[in-house]
């Protein structure tokens, strides 16, 4: 796993034609959303859609509103104005009870991995599994040892979150958002805070959990090597709006100002020493 | 460069502005406060009931604030025999000594101070936790994973509290006139059967019930407030803190408050 990704790996791993055949098919889509906070704006009428098969890379720079928009996708956070659909099906006014059934459909990695403090890796990876199946233990012992495989953890049923290092949080949060078979996996910055050579590892984690379990993914970062590295399309937003979305190819030759210094100013910072 | 204008108290016109704000936000948490409320009783009502998180919220409510009680109640209660021993010593106050440690203590002191002691370690912790939950996203994890946290953690703790602090309540009455027994005994030289043939005959069914059931009411409130002050923690550990001396201190403010309209409720009803 600790290969570089090239285009053609990529490929290879990733049923292209599977792919194109679902391009059109709407998975999530955002019509006109505003959200704010207080007298803060954070989106400011946001359009966006997600199509099934896609790895979708929601780029920009910190307190942008990416992280809102990702909440938006599972009802997390209502939205002021506009309508949310999954699906094609208005989730914008439903109750949380009724969330509940859409929210299954997702899996979603959060920023620190979020990790039950109170439960051991086993029981985080369970949980889903003991809440919402009838499944007996040793099945569900079965698909926590999977999930764990997957993610590169074999052998850590019994540690507790507190053992665990921040790439480490990262994969049990994500085995267990998988654990459920949803369609949609989300990613709230997947990459932040880890070093490089475990950023890489969640990286083509993310490709390798794309081909095996046929999904559509939706990754938040500002971190453009994670970026490109993951994605089939980027949308780029900036002041509470997607200003520009595009294939990878198309935004490394967009013209766009703000995209352009973004990209720019990030392949700096990124080269920089120390 | 440092003027007069920048040294002017920032009150005056901006009184009214920051008194209304004040005034919305202790009003929105109370109706998010009540509204919680409302949904806990729902479930109390309505069930199902996870056993498992309830009991082990028995254990950690009930069990674990035992010796806290024991301690609290048993020394009040000698120092109550002792103060009612010098203050009415004129009056022959040793022969009363039984009647007032067990009245106060079963009609007011028990019930109030248990609720104080218990309310503050278990509603911090309850706090402390549930918040660390809400600042690490744990909270949002469960919504993710289609879990109700009001289920899954406010409840069973609502619940407990209210459960537990009467049962609680009982004990600290008994251990309490236990402690005035000690001394009464002890210090005063009275005869043991003497006291605690006072004290059966001055305790009534009521004063029992009043006293008891104030504390279904407290341990309901205290519940709550510790839980929703947890969930609606924001910023980090310092977020953390503040919501934990938060409800400390309006666990206690409403225990006594509500200690007295009970108490005329209940002196109403007979």
């Amino acid at each position: 796993m600790t290969d570089t990704i090239t285009p053609e790996r990529r490929a290879e791993e990733r049923p292209t034609p599977d792919r194109r055949r679902h391009m059109r098919d709407v998975f999530v889509e955002f019509v006109d959303v505003h959200k704010a906070y207080g007298s803060k704006l954070v989106l400011r009428g946001v359009n966006l859609k997600v199509y099934r098969g896609e790895v979708l890379v929601i780029l920009g720079g910190s307190g942008t509103g990416k992280s809102v928009t990702l909440r938006h996708m599972l009802g997390l956070e209502a939205p002021d104005e506009g309508r949310v659909l999954v699906e094609d099906e208005d989730i914008t006014d439903l109750p949380e009870e009724e969330l509940y059934r859409v929210r299954k459909k997702f899996g979603m990695l959060f920023q620190s991995g979020a990790l039950f403090d109170s439960m051991n890796v086993f029981e985080n990876v369970a949980f889903p599994l003991r809440e919402h199946t009838e499944m007996s233990e040793e099945e569900i012992e079965r698909a926590v040892r999977e999930r764990l495989e997957l993610v590169n953890l074999p052998n850590t049923e019994q540690l507790m979150p507190v053992d665990l290092s921040g790439g480490m949080r990262k994969r049990v949060g994500l085995a267990r958002s998988i654990v459920l078979d949803p369609k949609m996996i989300l990613y709230d910055e997947p990459t932040t805070g880890l070093d490089p050579i475990t950023a890489q590892k969640i990286n083509e984690l993310i490709i390798d959990l794309q081909s095996k379990l046929n999904v559509t993914s939706v990754v938040v970062t500002h971190d453009i090597q994670s970026a490109f590295s993951v994605g089939d399309r980027i949308a780029f937003l900036d002041r509470g709006v997607f200003e520009w979305i595009g294939t990878m190819e198309e935004a490394r030759n967009s013209d766009h100002p703000v995209l352009r210094d973004f990209l720019r100013s990030s392949m700096v910072t990124a080269a920089q020493p120390g | 460069m440092t003027t007069a204008a920048d040294l002017a108290p920032v009150t005056g016109p901006r009184f009214f502005p920051r008194a209304r704000a004040k005034f919305t936000g202790t009003m929105s948490y109370v109706g998010e406060l009540s509204q919680l409320g409302w949904t806990v009783l729902q479930m109390i009502f309505r069930g199902p009931y996870e056993r498992d998180l309830v009991i082990a919220q028995f254990e950690s409510i009930g069990v674990r604030s035992l010796s806290i009680v024991a301690i609290t109640s048993l020394f009040i209660g000698m120092v109550l025999a002792l103060q009612t021993a010098y203050s009415l010593a004129e009056f022959g106050g040793k022969l009363f000594i039984g009647k007032v440690v067990s009245l106060s203590l079963v009609r007011e002191l028990a019930p109030v101070l248990m609720s104080l002691m218990v309310g503050g370690r278990v509603g911090a912790g309850m706090t402390a936790e549930i918040g660390t939950m809400k600042v690490t996203e744990q909270i949002d994890a469960l919504r993710a994973l289609a879990t109700n946290p009001i289920r899954k953690l406010v409840f069973p703790r609502v619940f407990s509290t209210t459960v537990m602090f009467p049962l609680l309540t009982i004990i600290s009455c008994f251990v309490g006139i236990m402690g005035g027994l000690v001394v009464a005994t002890g210090n005063l030289h009275l005869d043991a059967s003497f006291y605690l043939r006072s004290v059966i005959e001055t305790v009534a069914f009521n004063d029992l019930a009043s006293g008891v059931m104030k504390t279904l009411f407290f341990g309901f409130a205290i519940g709550l407030i510790a839980c929703f002050n947890g969930l609606r923690t924001t910023g980090g550990a310092d977020g953390v803190g503040r919501a934990t001396t938060m409800t400390v201190v309006s666990g206690a403010i409403t225990v006594l408050i509500m200690d007295f309209f009970l108490t005329k409720l209940f002196l109403l009803i007979g």
